[in-house]
């Protein structure tokens, strides 16, 4: 039997990507009705919005988009390699370390266990375990690879294979960390002392958006939205070009993270040319998603999944325009610390990586389970409008009181220099805005239980039968 | 002190960034050889994954390379004017430091005189100025409402200071010296000393001060650990000592709070309040304002 394709692992994350999407996405709500309502958090320490917003940022990243990237990665691998899975068994054991590490975050977080770098908050003993994961996903792609039966590597797994290496070195590199021995055994310290501390946390940060959420998705859109459009990747010239100058230029990008800071000016300088530099690398993969379309524009019409698939671009298309313009000092100078980052990355994060999962996992999900298409494409049609309107709602709310706090924060009486208004009253206005943005978020979170319900009778009593693989055709 | 260990380390980060944007150019120059002719189609690449993956091979969008060379000219401009490349400090000789200098340069030389007019007014007088004490709250709301609270009312270890009742002092002198150098309140934590009937003695003790509901037995055997463990601070008629922020106990007012688990808490485990000082951070003349302001609430009763 090794005509077919391995998908059985790809199975079991795509399902788990559908339930940790829910998860994350409901500890999202909980806490963005808490900064509206704060009262929510029950007087209970582990429901306190500091420890359950990590566990939100984990979920929603690393479990969610995680399973995603797993699930779609393998699944492209094989299908543009024309061979199954190098070590299987392997491949089974990052399933269940991947699940066992999300398990383990889904505890330690909420006790308050936390080594307090943000997005890289779990402990020694669960990087160590990610380390290792990682390294067998690595090893299975990379062997996948190596045995292909065309010559060619297709786009997609470029962009795959600088996701996984980058977050190797990126995961490594950060979590240096020393464990408090005798006491706290559990508790670490970070290796880096002061600014060097944190201009290593945001190269880590900043990259575990450019090569997690950006290059990881990007491979996901070079193979589904082709696919699902039948048309041809619209430029393969414009493909090279964008990877080498993405790979290069996002590395660089940190240092915006920590403008008017410690950090040397000669740093916070870099970091922010390097991140206007990177306006064109990644515009350049938002052409080529959208161009792939010419030719079949009427198709978005009617096929919610392809509708999906665009928008993410679309949404991946304005958040690297709107990235770049605030890594300018000046306007970092007004928008940092508000919440037009936090709009900013969730018009990333929801528009462009949860639209680009969703999307996918509606073109993978029937494919994998032996099934013509999706139970209800109108209940796919439904959930692309409540998402939609879910993320537009939640941007412009942040946008709005972002920009707002920062004017507010900013005003200073003309004739004695005293500051127009106190923190408070910052507080007070923000409050109609964050009320806003529970709501789309809820919108969005009802969109995945709309998703939940589509899976489950799409899967329930279906026979997944072992696909052959197609012998390539050059 | 010079960001760079070692000039190596200056050399290398130029090589490093002007390898790079050399680089991105010669990509770019490399990579946009190729036009199509007026009404040419691109043409796939010939390579085929997945049965019908397929990519054409399109020149890339001219606006696209444009927008690309803009940034990168940007770039280079800005590294020219601005710090960044390497140990070059840039043509305009800008750094972070002496930005937060100028503004401040700017504040002291617009703001200053006016509150140097303030600062010579007596704060009784300063207290009745309007525009002074719109000044005084916007202040207030900033620096001091975080613990005192917007209405100025205190919260639980935080004094009231619209009342008449001062730890440290109601005089406009006392208030700005509070202000200025912050205070230190420590109750001792008697607990040890006294033991579990001793706090519980005194406790009943201290409510009967007040006027309040006692158990008589304990009341006196109260008063008699009083002058010898608690007079020397808040007196031998419990009425305070503004000298060392020691509270009146014969008065309702409560800075930790009034009921009978709460004044054991005290007594046995001890308070310690911080009032931060204000001297560095906000100078003489906005703490003068300050003073006055928080001396104009407590006389609007």
């Amino acid at each position: 039997m090794d005509n077919t394709y391995n998908d059985r692992v790809i199975r079991q994350f795509a399902i788990m990507t559908v339930i940790w999407g829910i998860v994350g996405m409901l500890v999202g709500v909980l806490i963005a009705s808490q900064l509206a309502w704060p009262a929510l958090n029950f007087d209970t320490a582990w429901l306190s919005f500091g420890r359950l917003r990590p566990l939100h940022t984990n979920a929603v990243v690393f479990a969610f988009g995680g399973s995603a990237l797993f699930a779609t990665s393998y699944y492209i691998v094989q299908r543009t390699c024309h061979t199954e899975l190098f070590a299987p068994k392997l491949a089974s054991f990052t399933f269940w370390g991947w699940q066992l590490i999300i398990v383990a975050a889904a505890i330690t977080l909420p006790l308050g266990m936390t080594s307090s770098k943000e997005y890289a908050e779990l402990e020694w003993p669960i990087d160590i375990a990610i380390t290792i994961v990682w390294v067998a996903y690595a090893v299975v792609f990379f062997g996948t690879i190596v045995k292909r039966k065309v010559k060619h590597i297709y786009v997609a797994n470029w962009f795959l294979g600088a996701f996984i290496l980058t977050i190797a070195m990126l995961h490594i590199v950060n979590n240096m960390e020393v464990p408090i021995f005798g006491s706290n055994i559990l508790k670490s310290y970070s290796a880096y002392a002061g600014v060097q501390d944190a201009m290593i946390q945001w190269w880590y940060g900043h990259n575990a958006v450019g090569f997690f959420l950006t290059a990881g998705f990007l491979g996901m859109m070079y193979y589904f939205l082709p696919k699902q459009a039948g048309r041809p990747v619209y430029s393969y010239r414009l493909s090279v070009v964008h990877f080498w100058a993405l790979a290069f230029t996002y590395i660089w990008a940190g240092p915006h993270h920590l403008h008017y800071t410690a950090l040397p000016d000669w740093t916070q300088s870099l970091g922010m040319v390097f991140s206007l530099i990177l306006l064109a690398p990644s515009w350049g993969g938002m052409i080529n998603g959208i161009m792939t379309l010419s030719g079949a524009w009427e198709k978005l019409r009617t096929d919610p999944i392809l509708k999906f698939l665009v928008v993410s671009v679309s949404f991946y298309g304005m958040s690297t325009f709107e990235g770049p313009m605030m890594a300018i000092k000046t306007v970092n100078a007004l928008s940092h610390y508000t919440d037009w980052t936090v709009g900013h990355v969730h018009s990333g994060a929801l528009g462009w990586v949860a639209f680009i999962s969703i999307g996918s996992m509606y073109y993978l999900i029937p494919r994998l389970f032996n099934k013509e298409s999706m139970y209800s494409l109108k209940l796919v049609n439904l959930h692309f409008w409540i998402a939609t309107i879910g993320v537009v709602l939640y941007i412009t709310a942040m946008w709005i009181s972002g920009i707002m706090q920062g004017l507010m924060w900013r005003a200073v009486n003309a004739d004695d220099g005293t500051l127009t208004y106190s923190f408070v009253e910052s507080v007070q206005a923000m409050h109609p805005f964050y009320a806003t943005r529970a709501f789309g978020g809820l919108l969005f979170l009802t969109g995945m239980f709309i998703m939940l319900y589509n899976v489950y009778k799409t899967v329930a009593g279906s026979e997944p039968k072992a696909v052959a693989i197609p012998a390539p055709a050059h | 002190m010079s960001d760079f260990t070692t000039p190596l380390m200056s050399w290398l980060i130029m090589a490093i960034v002007g390898g790079g944007i050399v680089w991105l150019v010669i990509l770019l120059i490399s990579s946009s050889k190729v036009k199509l002719k007026p009404g040419e189609e691109a043409q796939v690449t010939g390579h085929v994954w997945d049965e019908n993956l397929e990519e054409l091979n399109t020149p890339l969008p001219r606006w696209w390379l444009i927008m690309f060379y803009v940034t990168i000219v940007y770039g280079i401009g800005y590294l020219i004017l601005y710090p960044g490349f390497g140990s070059y400090k840039g043509m305009l000789g800008w750094t972070e430091i002496g930005q937060y200098e100028a503004e401040m340069k700017y504040a002291d030389e617009n703001y200053a005189p006016l509150f140097d007019k303030y600062s010579k007014q007596d704060l009784a007088v300063l207290a009745k100025d309007e525009n002074a004490m719109k000044s005084g709250q916007r202040m207030f709301l900033s620096y001091c409402a975080v613990c005192h609270g917007s209405d100025a009312r205190g919260a639980k270890g935080f004094p009231n200071l619209r009342d008449d009742d001062w730890l440290w002092g109601g005089e406009g002198a006392q208030i700005k010296t509070s202000i200025l150098n912050g205070r230190t309140g420590v109750m001792p934590a008697w607990g040890q000393a006294v033991g579990a009937d001793g706090v519980d003695n005194l406790t009943h003790y201290v409510m009967s001060l007040s006027g309040r509901k006692a158990d008589e037995a304990k009341v006196a055997a109260g008063a008699a650990i009083f002058p010898t463990m608690c007079a020397v601070c808040h007196g031998a008629d419990a009425k305070g000592n503004p000298a060392m922020g020691a509270p009146n106990l014969t008065d309702p007012i409560w800075l930790y709070g009034s009921t009978e688990a709460t004044i054991k808490d005290t007594i046995r485990d001890g308070r310690n309040g911080q009032m931060p000082a204000h001297a560095d951070f906000l100078g003489e003349a906005k703490s003068h304002v300050l003073a006055a302001y928080i001396l104009s609430l407590s006389e609007d009763k």
